[in-house]
């Protein structure tokens, strides 16, 4: 059964104010069947106050074999932290 | 010739002068302390059976996601149970535990309704038993949260929201399976089918509880027979389900007299407990 049944990514939402973090996935045949699941196997423990669940197939990812030119060019690239910097002492609340 | 003895009229009248109770010895009911005792023990009683009935699925679900919301439904009311049961033990005061009542007693002696010990069957069975019985267990928590005894009302209250999550999933398959495939719909109307003669008994009206009405402490589900009816027609037609054709009641479990799945169901949950008594772990 659940062979046929789509893919959907879990994102709980574990207090007010939190952002939703991606926890796992569940199988399911429709969007509020894959609450259900959602709620039923990610939330047993008062994991979270509120739950999204996203088809998988609707989600665009990177291409692993691409992570090269994707990600290493931000390496040297240390001036981008903002540590990187000297705050001067006559500068404050920063 | 009839292959029977002739029933003499005097052995008639008094076989009739035995109804309802039949074989059994009647109740005495004048006791109100054990009124209380045998109402607690219905609700304890209901939730546990069902629960291990729920239990039974755990590693043959359809999914692995759905063995999760079964099992998670199962543990819902056998913590419900573990609550009642042990109030009934205290209102009984012989020395009885929840544990006690669950796993030391014989199947005469259960108050759940029948639709609880019906057999799981296919998945759409064990859904329409669900969404009958939770659609009757929420509107009647929701009464006894307003119990007179404390600890019931206490328990309901906590229960409520539980036991309205199983309806709204219950439903959810109801509509799916009645509303999918031909296959997952004649599964569906054949497990409502099934389920629907032991609705009458979650109403039946009985004398004994007079006293517990009257004091507060139970709950009459006849106040709430047209919300229960509505609910169910409701999911039913956006199931696209007839109702089932009218067929006849069976009734008894209130009584102890119950069906050939109870004993079976009872010999694997009690087992353990009944070879090693007072085992822990």
């Amino acid at each position: 059964m659940s062979r046929d049944w789509p893919l959907w990514e879990v994102f709980v939402r574990a207090k007010g104010g939190m952002s939703h973090r991606h926890v796992g996935s569940v199988h399911a045949p429709d969007a509020a069947i894959a609450l259900r699941h959602a709620r039923d196997t990610y939330t047993r423990r008062m994991e979270g106050i509120s739950l999204w669940v996203v088809p998988s197939a609707s989600i665009t990812a990177s291409d692993p074999s691409d992570d090269g030119p994707m990600f290493a060019p931000a390496e040297d690239k240390i001036y981008r932290h903002p540590t990187f910097y000297e705050i001067p002492d006559d500068v404050t609340h920063i | 010739m009839p292959s029977l003895p002739v029933i003499e009229p005097d052995v008639q009248a008094k076989a009739r002068g035995k109804a309802p109770e039949g074989a059994f010895d009647p109740r005495d009911d004048s006791d109100h302390a054990g009124l209380a005792f045998e109402y607690a023990l219905r609700l304890g009683d209901d939730a546990l059976i069902l629960g291990q009935r729920l239990a039974e699925w755990c590693g043959h679900a359809p999914s692995v996601e759905v063995d999760l919301s079964l099992a998670n439904i199962a543990l819902d009311l056998i913590g419900q149970a573990t609550l009642f049961l042990d109030h009934a033990g205290a209102l009984e005061g012989k020395g009885r535990d929840g544990d006690r009542l669950a796993f030391h007693r014989d199947v005469l002696d259960w108050r759940n309704c029948l639709m609880v010990e019906q057999p799981n069957g296919d998945f759409a069975q064990t859904m329409a038993r669900q969404f009958l019985f939770s659609t009757w267990h929420e509107l009647l928590l929701t009464m006894l949260s307003d119990s007179a005894d404390a600890q019931i009302a206490a328990v309901a209250a906590k229960g409520v929201k539980e036991v309205a999550y199983h309806r709204e999933l219950a439903a959810e398959w109801v509509v799916r399976l009645g509303d999918g495939t031909a296959d997952s719909r004649a599964r569906m109307v054949a497990g409502l089918d099934w389920m629907w003669r032991f609705i009458p008994e979650l109403f039946a009206s009985e004398e004994v509880l007079a006293p517990l009405l009257a004091r507060g402490v139970a709950a009459d589900p006849a106040a709430f027979r047209d919300e229960y009816d509505r609910r169910i027609v409701a999911v039913m037609s956006e199931a696209g389900l007839d109702l089932p054709p009218p067929q006849r009641a069976i009734l008894g479990g209130r009584q102890g007299h119950h069906g050939e799945h109870l004993g079976h169901l009872l010999a694997v949950m009690q087992a353990l407990p009944r070879t090693m008594p007072g085992e822990k772990w």
